[in-house]
């Protein structure tokens, strides 16, 4: 039967402040159904406060072939990254 | 029939009903038709199980004379045990498992939420717990009878078949005794009148999204109150008892 569900990624949110984080996929027979088994398979030891799922096939992903090209310039600007300055002594969280 | 032995009765019938449904659920497990509803089941399954546990520690404490859980689930026999007909009905397929499930579902929310405000706090805590559980699995086999109902023509005439087959058990949900009068006039217990107005009316809604057609008025299977069962009930807990029968105190 799975053959015949379509697949789901599952995003979930650890607790509230956080972000949805993907956490896997499921098939579903539709959307109620994929949030149900979503809530069975990744939740089952207090994993999350909130699901997403989106059906696979809506996610626009890059193609692995464009890597170079999406990807390596951004390797070159090293100046993008904020590593040039000094941070304060006291200053958390950077 | 004091009050203090109705309620340990009441509590054990709780018991009852929740170990019997979980020994069935967990007949299933490494046979779900899929990964996710595998995982469902055996999550249903513990919850169950759970509740059991606790409806029967309950019940070794308002008795006082050390029995503990596995006592009342592994040295009663078949008579001693007030679990509902339809519970012990075989899984049969997918479809009849969650007619099952649905049809007790819809009591036992109603049945714990009052529960939940009842006078004795134990209970109620157990109850505010384990109705957080059930609300889920009513959700997930509810949308399942929708879907099955409203499916191919196959699985709308199965599962219009499993829901006619289980209707005759649903009655006695309903047909309480000395035991629910007094849980419910001495500590606030719930109204099985209500109970069953509640069931009829979100049973209908469902069976109605479901397009499914609520079977008629018919003849009632009855004997939980009073702890007859079905043939299917022997076997059941022959199986599931084998191990402290034959090894008895035996323990991991």
């Amino acid at each position: 039967m799975s053959k015949d569900w379509p697949l789901y990624e599952v995003f979930i949110r650890a607790k509230s402040g956080l972000s949805h984080r993907h956490a896997g996929s499921v098939h579903a027979p539709d959307d109620e159904m994929a949030l149900n088994h979503a809530r069975d398979v990744y939740t089952r030891r207090n994993e999350g406060v909130s699901i997403w799922v989106v059906r696979s096939s809506n996610i626009i992903a890059s193609d692995p072939e464009e890597t170079s090209a999406f990807f390596e310039p951004a390797k070159d600007k090293i100046y993008r990254h904020p590593t040039f300055y000094e941070i304060p002594e006291g200053v958390e969280n950077i | 029939m004091t009050r203090e032995e109705a309620l340990l009765k009441y509590v054990l019938r709780l018991g009852d009903n929740a170990l019997i449904l979980a020994q069935r659920l967990v007949q299933l497990v490494a046979h779900g038709p899929e990964l996710e509803e595998e995982m469902a089941n055996a999550n249903f399954a513990l919850d169950y199980l759970g509740q059991a546990r606790m409806f029967y520690s309950l019940a070794g404490e308002l008795e006082g004379k050390g029995r503990e859980e596995d006592d009342f689930a592994f040295q009663r026999d078949e008579r001693e045990f007030c679990s509902f007909l339809l519970l012990e009905q075989p899984n049969g397929h997918f479809g009849d498992t969650i007619a099952r499930s649905v049809l007790f579902e819809h009591f036992y929310i109603p049945q714990l939420e009052a529960l939940a405000n009842c006078s004795e706090p134990r209970l109620a805590a157990i109850a505010a717990r384990a109705v957080k559980e059930i609300r889920y699995h009513q959700r997930h086999d509810s949308q399942w009878l929708t879907r099955l109902g409203d499916g191919t023509e196959e699985s709308h005439r199965l599962i219009q078949e499993s829901l006619d087959d289980l209707w005759r058990f649903t009655g006695e949900m309903f047909e309480g005794d000395e035991i629910d009068d007094i849980v419910r006039d001495e500590f606030g217990g719930p109204d099985l009148g209500q109970i069953r107005e509640t069931w009829q009316h979100n049973i209908a809604a469902l069976l109605n999204e479901a397009t499914l057609r609520m079977p008629g008025e018919q003849w009632m299977d009855m004997g939980a109150r009073s702890g007859r069962h079905t043939e299917h009930f022997g076997p059941l807990i022959a199986e599931m008892q084998y191990l402290q029968r034959s090894y008895p105190g035996l323990r991991w």
